[in-house]
């Protein structure tokens, strides 16, 4: 796992994808920050967060669309797939380097806490919080990225797809707002829908809860899609 | 050290390995010999783990693979047909990335350099992989699958792409991986596996065709030695030839005799079919002095590993296609067999029988043998 991991994270800079995904998240990340904390003259990070969000849901397809499609196309997989290892091995290297450069781009948050702290007094505990938030979340994104990146040999589909299904989890909330009130049918959809929730359960974070049951729902959604991709890798083994 | 039993591989309806077994000893070099899309490929991915089998196993050592992959993979190296290489890492970094895969514990600034310079790697060690030729990825493919020393090599056509004296350099190479290692390999060309292997496995269609030494596959394929004669009578008309085919066949361990073409004026050529046994070289001389004819020439035609190689492939799918029909199918088996002159040219001859096609009247085609390597 660990020569995985290693090759990986020297992948994400060789290929140049890290400076990419960096310097965007950064950027982007910086500008919410000045709009949403700095401007509105507050120390109050919530808004940043809230926004943040839509960084992670757009910029972790890009992060893990070559992971395994790439290996596929250039047939590097057999490298891997005969060597004494097993498949979670190939699937949690490459799985714990895209967390790790996540991990990286997230930690600026901190940058800007020194900043705040600069200019005035920081709630710390909401701050972290927030942090460990990110944190789950992009552990939830970026394993379903992986899966999709191993379905196919192309990194465009692979991105896009991702970014659609990513997508979809955060708008399948607001399609089945209106059955909240509805008959008993509407009301399963709705709570099925809600119970799955990406957009609202990291929302709760950014109001300042710091809610274990949704800690624990974006690390179950980690581990059930690597164990999906590891089905996946292990499918194509026995067609 | 390998042993299969009754390996199959299907892709929904297609068949792609048909039941087959085989066992390979410790420090043998087996050839895998098949055309285009015979599972040659399909086999060793299913050797290595890359693949599972329908049916049937696959003992590395005693270890099955699906069973302990990771202790039989251990046991592997393995060069694919396209050699998985990382081409933004410099050869360095990818063979140590190869090496922390494997889990090797061989001291590893030595290690690496003693399988750099086995494969001659030493002077691009440091470039990048993109930037070098076809021929350095595929020796960077063989260092990759030495690390660990593995007891077994599989090697899936190793000197596809490589020029001339490349080839000749790994050849040396695999001979010399014999001794410490058990090595399969694949090619589809004959000459290699000729000068590498101990043992020949033709596979066809999915299926053993023939498992031997080239000596023990020609052997069984057919076990008549065949020559061709061009013997001048005393007349030089019609009537020596039925004259000469007749006494031909009196001579005892003769079984067949067929009057070929004139090739000279009035001078026929009779291809002699013997039983194997009996060498009747010397009955035919000693005939001939009695009767007072003249024998012009006299070439042996035993089966050389490409003619081997054709028969198996090419008499199979005819067959099937004419329904048995054998006297129509012969002459189309000459047709390939010139066709095949093209094969033959872009090969070195290894067997010095070479010229026996130049009978059908390819003369370019042992021309170009000379050109080639």
């Amino acid at each position: 796992m660990s020569a995985i991991y290693r090759r990986e994270m020297g992948a994400f800079f060789t290929s140049g994808i890290a400076y990419v995904f960096l310097t965007v998240f950064w950027l982007v990340s910086g500008i919410f920050f000045f709009t949403g904390t700095i401007m509105s003259n507050t120390t109050n990070v919530a808004n940043m967060f809230s926004s943040m969000f839509f960084v992670v849901l757009c910029l972790i397809p890009v992060l893990t669309m070559k992971l395994l499609s790439e290996e596929k196309k250039n047939k590097t997989d057999q490298g891997l797939l005969t060597a004494p290892i097993s498949l979670w091995d190939i699937v949690l290297g490459k799985y714990f380097a895209a967390l790790t450069l996540y991990i990286i781009a997230e930690s600026i948050v901190f940058v800007y806490a020194f900043i705040l702290n600069y200019l005035g007094e920081i709630a710390w505990t909401p701050l972290l919080g927030n942090y460990f938030a990110m944190l789950f979340l992009g552990a939830a994104f970026i394993a379903v990225g992986l899966f999709v990146s191993s379905l196919t040999e192309n990194q465009m589909a692979s991105a896009v797809v991702s970014l659609v299904l990513l997508f979809v989890l955060y708008l399948s909330e607001m399609l089945v707002s209106g059955f909240a009130n509805g008959n008993w049918f509407k009301k399963g959809i709705y709570k099925i829908v809600t119970s799955v929730a990406f957009y609202s359960r990291y929302i709760e974070f950014t109001r300042g809860v710091f809610s274990l049951t949704s800690v624990l729902f974006f690390i179950s959604v980690a581990f059930l899609f690597n164990f999906f991709t590891v089905k996946v890798l292990e499918k194509r083994r026995w067609s | 050290m390998i042993e299969v039993r009754n390996l199959t591989k299907k892709y929904g309806s297609k068949t792609a390995v048909n039941n087959i077994s085989f066992k390979v000893e410790k420090g043998e070099i087996l050839g895998f010999l098949g055309p285009n899309g015979a599972g040659k490929s399909t086999t060793m991915n299913m050797l290595t783990g890359y693949i599972s089998s329908t049916s049937g196993e696959v003992l590395i050592d005693g270890t099955d693979i699906l069973e302990e992959p990771k202790k039989a993979k251990s046991k592997i190296g393995y060069l694919p047909e396209i050699p998985p290489l990382y081409v933004d890492m410099t050869v360095d970094a990818y063979l140590n990335f190869m090496y922390d895969l494997k889990k090797c514990k061989l001291p590893r600034k030595a290690h690496l350099k003693d399988i750099c310079t086995r494969c001659m790697l030493q002077d691009v060690r440091h470039r990048i992989i993109k930037n070098l030729s076809k021929g350095y990825r595929q020796r960077v493919g063989l260092a990759q699958a030495l690390i660990n020393n593995p007891p077994v090599l599989i090697l899936d056509e190793p000197t596809v792409g490589l020029d001339p004296s490349q080839i000749i350099e790994i050849r040396t190479l695999i001979k010399k991986l014999g001794k410490r290692h058990t090595v399969i390999l694949s090619s589809h060309i004959l000459p290699e596996i000729q000068a590498v292997c101990d043992r020949i496995i033709i596979i066809n269609r999915g299926e053993v065709a023939a498992d031997g030494t080239a000596d023990e596959i020609a052997r069984d394929i057919t076990n008549e030695h065949k020559m061709v004669l061009r013997i001048e009578g005393l007349t030089h008309t019609a009537d020596d030839k039925r004259e000469i085919a007749d006494a031909l066949r009196a001579v005892s361990g003769v079984k067949y005799v067929r009057a070929d073409m004139e090739r000279e004026k009035g001078i026929y050529d009779y291809d002699v079919e013997t039983d194997g046994k009996t060498d009747v070289r010397r009955d035919i001389n000693k005939l001939c002095a009695e009767k007072g004819w003249n024998i012009l020439m006299l070439q042996l035609s035993d089966l050389t590993l490409e003619d081997i190689f054709l028969k198996i492939t090419m008499d199979d799918g005819l067959n099937k296609q004419n329904d048995g029909k054998d006297d129509s199918s012969k002459p189309k088996i000459a047709i390939k067999r010139t066709q095949n002159g093209k094969l033959k040219a872009v090969q070195e001859d290894a067997e010095e029988k070479a010229d026996e096609n130049a009978e059908e009247g390819s003369a370019d085609s042992s021309e170009n043998n000379g050109g080639e390597e």
